[in-house]
């Protein structure tokens, strides 16, 4: 099982103690947001990669021209 | 302007441990800072954050990401915890070797919404290591009286590091 570490800033006890099944579903719960999140800006960024190579493959330029025509 | 740091509370872990709270954070300073050097044992990079031991959708983060080869920025809104704003080393990355975060919270006493800056670099001996620095926000009025920081998934290994600063401006 997990453990978690408190430290308490006023009296300065330290306490390492398991997981509640409550806090292992919330860290579960936490973890699938996260994959989740990730994978949507994944796919974004994806994306937007493919339709800025397509744009530049239709300007017929490289991505080193676009930077310079920009600068 | 801060002039003053004060160490409240340092441990270094002494074995794999999933979170990190800081509780019964005293009032009596303007700002904090938690500095940590850790380590994930999985192979994730991110460390969030909660305070209050919220966990209701009150946090939001923006970033701007690097990692020696393309800088990306992302954002998230309306999340349990605060992330996207720091990175830590990973299970991956050279052995022993941690990463450096600082989490900057500025009046945490106030009665108004939190703000938090906050960065993060990977320490790793090959070509590419990740650098991001963020910007955070806890939409809740009440003082915070405990941060809690944990790996988006897996644990952080033992020796790293978590120094809390209170810091005043007089």
């Amino acid at each position: 099982m997990p453990t978690k570490l408190i430290i308490n800033c006023e009296t300065g006890e330290q306490t390492e103690v398991e997981l509640t099944a409550e806090e292992v579903a919330q860290r579960e719960a936490d973890a699938k947001a996260y994959e989740a999140d990730k994978k949507a800006k994944e796919a974004e960024a994806a994306a937007k990669a493919e339709a800025k190579a397509e744009l530049l493959d239709k300007l017929g330029i490289t991505a080193e021209e676009a930077a310079l025509l920009l600068s | 302007m801060a002039n003053t740091y004060t160490l409240i509370e340092a441990k270094t872990l002494t074995t794999t441990t999933a979170s990190v709270t800081f509780s019964t954070i005293p009032a009596t300073y303007t700002d904090l800072l938690l500095k940590i050097s850790s380590r994930n044992n999985d192979i994730y990079n991110e460390i969030h954050f909660r305070f209050n031991g919220n966990t209701g959708n009150n946090y939001s983060g923006i970033n701007v990401y690097g990692n020696g080869s393309s800088a990306i920025s992302s954002s998230s809104s309306s999340i349990s915890s605060l992330q996207n704003l720091t990175v830590q080393s990973v299970s991956t990355q050279t052995a022993s070797t941690f990463g450096n975060v600082e989490l900057y919270i500025p009046n945490y006493t106030s009665s108004n919404n939190k703000s938090i800056s906050a960065d993060g670099v990977q320490e790793n001996n090959a070509t590419s290591a990740q650098a991001m620095l963020g910007a955070g926000l806890w939409a809740q009025t009440n003082a915070i009286t405990s941060i809690e920081a944990f790996p988006s998934i897996g644990s952080f290994v033992q020796y790293s590091t978590f120094y809390l600063y209170g810091i005043s401006n007089s």
